[in-house]
């Protein structure tokens, strides 16, 4: 008998968004849905009034439990265009560091009638156990769970995607770098194939492929120059310092030598490929500043988008909660 | 107190027996099997038709906490037992303190006296504290009661340190339970690495993390000449390394947790932190080489592997979360679950949990020959009945197994010609009515 703990909690059983935890287990109709709305949000930055209504009234707390400046930003700035109110709770400095558990952090969090938790913790599934515990009628969305998965990154990279190729089944998308450490990549790889691209590719060393990556539904290239044959898209991955004294790479150096991209290494992408990186990027360690800066480069756009992409799902799962309550 | 059991199937592995018979106790010990003998004269008769009357179960590694904070102690967990049908616990030594003193053998055999409910032999630690470094006194911890020798889930990273530590053990024809677990190459890993955990981005311990712990303890068995038993094996790997390691004659043995027999990474799904077990769930080829060395009596032996938390272990995001699983009463239904799947047959299953790990150690133990201590279980096979955690005798509430329907029931569990355990049929929450 399967537990609770298996089964879907993100979605309501008529398959609406509830939580935002992993792209796993969602539609593609549901993952264009969000990039759609996500598109009515982008053109916000050009009006006079940066601002809509939808969730004025409502409590959105950013859960950080690891630091990150950019992600935290940008959904602070997400749930302000929605005309939520915002609590920042930096649990590295706060309450959790002082032994505080976890459940009596939410606890506490909850009994400032906050609706919304956006999560970030530094293990796999901590998004998971915040939403099943957390109480009816609060969202959860994950900004990123250690390995796991950091679905409202991928989202945007998708929009990214979308608005500069359109359609995503003829593409062939190469993803380089820390794919085993990397949450960015396990929800790229999932959006990626849900939305129908032809191929997806992973390069990287062996100390950085999870052994069983084909089980994500990837080729494996271990060459930069294969992996990126052809290919529509190609996203650089962030490689941590960390690495180099773990025994998974020898050098910085060695690493850009062989999977740093360059403009000479692009040439084997198509013509029109564009290059993307979640951020933040080490320059001469993952890619060349030519190519970074070059006209190419669309890293940028996707912090951009992120905010619009944060909104859509925000609202998305508000709403959700709200028709449950009765109250739209 | 004499005691006669009726009318029961009585199986007993150890002397072949599988027959309805009768088995009739006096004080401490089995007095006669089939007709009573002349001038008996039972004070309490217990019907056992249409159950199963077999040996009292040993449970060769189960971690007790006791002595330890919380509220899990010997009271809970030999209450667990008795309803568990377990009669003979070998306690692991990851007590607070430690198990590496005379001491404290002493403590833990004098409570479980006092308690009366099963019987609580001691593996002791191999290395003072635990800590793999410096051997423990390993003949005063045999004088005082130890069975066997362990360093429970604690790795002994130092190859020398093992090497020494099997040598003096087999100075004194002491068994060293080792858990084969390359501490480098688990890495903080803390579900099997394979296609689950990728996907779900938890840190792999590879199948190696094993077979490579294995190869390196057959070198230093066959080097030493120790006895060493391999407790909780997980993956195919070993079971092959086990069976030619014995074909080679030498003198290794190995226990698998009842769980691994079950479950596999798959349970793991949805970050369920009941199934964070140490070694992690396997692959489903790993499991079917388990069963497999468990039908041809490579593995010997099936255990609890019981490892009781509180609540709040398993209350934070799977990697956070303690591993293990609070087994004792559920080694015999996952262990006749296996008879049900055409994995044992019935006297196999219960030779896996009587006199399979008794003979292990050398214990006189899981066997009902007249003259043996009173240790028996008896059991419904075939009434169907519901596990729910809230109903667990211990305090360890940790199952994978809640809302699991099991048949193979314990009714009566009896510990030294005393019935320590009677089922109550108003039990509600465990039996299902139907």
């Amino acid at each position: 008998m399967a537990s609770d703990r298996r089964q879907n909690i993100q979605l309501t059983p008529d398959g609406r968004l509830r939580h935002f935890l992993t792209i796993e287990g969602l539609s593609r109709e549901l993952l264009t849905h969000i990039l759609d709305i996500a598109e009515s949000f982008a053109t916000l930055p050009g009006r006079p009034v940066k601002k809509v209504p939808a969730l004025r009234g409502r409590i959105i707390t950013n859960l950080f439990f690891e630091n990150s400046t950019r992600t935290r930003t940008t959904f602070e700035l997400a749930a302000k265009r929605l005309s939520a109110d915002v609590l920042n709770f930096n649990a590295s400095t706060s309450a959790t560091a002082k032994g505080e558990t976890l459940l009596d952090t939410l606890r506490n969090i909850e009994a400032m009638h906050s609706e919304m938790f956006v999560v970030r913790h530094s293990q796999s599934g901590a998004a998971h156990f915040i939403a099943r515990h957390a109480a009816p009628g609060v969202s959860v969305i994950n900004a990123g769970d250690g390995r796991h998965a950091h679905p409202t990154q991928a989202m945007l990279d998708m929009f990214t995607i979308r608005r500069h190729k359109g359609d995503f089944t003829p593409l062939r998308v190469a993803i380089v770098g820390d794919i085993l450490h990397s949450r960015v990549a396990r929800s790229q790889i999932l959006a990626l194939n849900t939305l129908g691209v032809t191929e997806v590719r992973v390069v990287g060393p062996r100390t950085l492929i999870p052994t069983e990556a084909r089980a994500l539904g990837v080729h494996v290239y271990h060459d930069l120059d294969e992996g990126l044959r052809d290919v529509d898209v190609v996203i650089m991955l962030r490689l941590q310092k960390e690495r180099m004294d773990g025994a998974l790479l020898p050098s910085e150096s060695e690493y850009f030598r062989l999977y740093g991209l360059t403009n000479k290494r692009l040439e084997a992408a198509k013509p029109d490929a564009i290059v993307m990186h979640p951020g933040p990027m080490n320059r001469g360690v993952e890619m060349d500043s030519e190519v970074a800066d070059g006209p190419r480069s669309v890293i940028l756009q996707q912090v951009s988008y992120g905010i619009a992409v944060r909104m859509a799902v925000m609202s998305l799962c508000m709403q959700t909660h709200a028709e449950e309550r009765g109250e739209a | 107190m004499n005691i006669s059991i009726l009318n029961g199937r009585l199986i007993d592995p150890a002397n072949g027996i599988d027959d309805t018979l009768d088995l009739h106790i006096q004080g401490q010990q089995i007095l006669a099997i089939g007709a009573a003998p002349e001038g008996f004269e039972a004070q309490e008769t217990i019907d056992a038709s249409g159950c199963i009357v077999c040996p009292g179960l040993v449970d060769i590694a189960a971690s007790l906490r006791d002595p330890g904070p919380g509220r899990i102690d010997l009271a809970s967990e030999t209450a667990a037992a008795a309803r568990g049908g377990i009669t003979t616990l070998v306690c692991t030594p990851d007590t607070q303190p430690v198990i590496d003193t005379p001491a404290v053998i002493e403590l833990i055999h004098r409570t479980a006296r006092k308690l009366r409910r099963t019987r609580v032999l001691i593996a002791a630690a191999l290395t003072q504290g635990l800590d793999g470094q410096q051997l423990a006194n390993m003949a005063a911890l045999a004088r005082a009661g130890a069975v066997a020798l362990s360093n429970a889930r604690h790795p002994l990273a130092n190859t020398l340190v093992e090497r020494r530590a099997l040598e003096y053990a087999a100075t004194f024809g002491l068994t060293v339970m080792l858990r084969p677990e390359d501490p480098h190459l688990r890495a903080g890993g803390c579900a099997h690495e394979g296609a689950v955990a990728t996907r779900l981005g938890l840190p792999g311990i590879p199948s190696c993390a094993e077979t490579v712990a294995v190869a390196r303890d057959l070198a230093l068995a066959e080097h030493t000449g120790a006895r060493v038993h391999f407790h909780a094996l997980s993956t195919s790997g070993a079971a092959n390394q086990l069976r030619e390691a014995q074909a080679a004659k030498l003198p290794v043995s190995a226990d698998v947790a009842a769980h691994q027999l079950h479950l596999t990474e798959m349970d793991i799904e949805g970050f369920d932190a009941d199934c964070h077990v140490s070694p992690p769930l396997r692959t489903l080829a790993d499991r079917e080489a388990l069963r497999q060395a468990v039908a041809d009596g490579t593995i010997a032996a099936i255990c609890s592997d019981h490892q009781p938390h509180e609540l709040d272990a398993k209350e934070a995001p799977f990697p956070e979360t303690a591993p293990g699983i609070s087994g004792l009463e559920t080694l015999l239904a996952l262990t006749l679950r296996l008879v049900d799947e055409g994995v044992l047959s019935l006297t196999e299953a219960i030779a896996r949990v009587t006199c399979g790990p008794a003979d292990l150690l050398g214990l006189p133990h899981g066997r009902l020959g007249a003259g043996s201590p009173a240790d028996v279980c008896i059991f419904e096979p075939d009434t169907p009945w519901t596990l729910h955690r809230s109903a667990l005798c211990s305090e360890g509430r940790n199952t994978p197994f809640d809302g699991w329907e099991f048949e193979g029931q314990v009714t009566h569990t009896l510990f030294n010609g005393r019935v320590v355990y009677r089922r109550d049929a108003r039990e509600p929450t465990q039996v299902t009515s139907n």
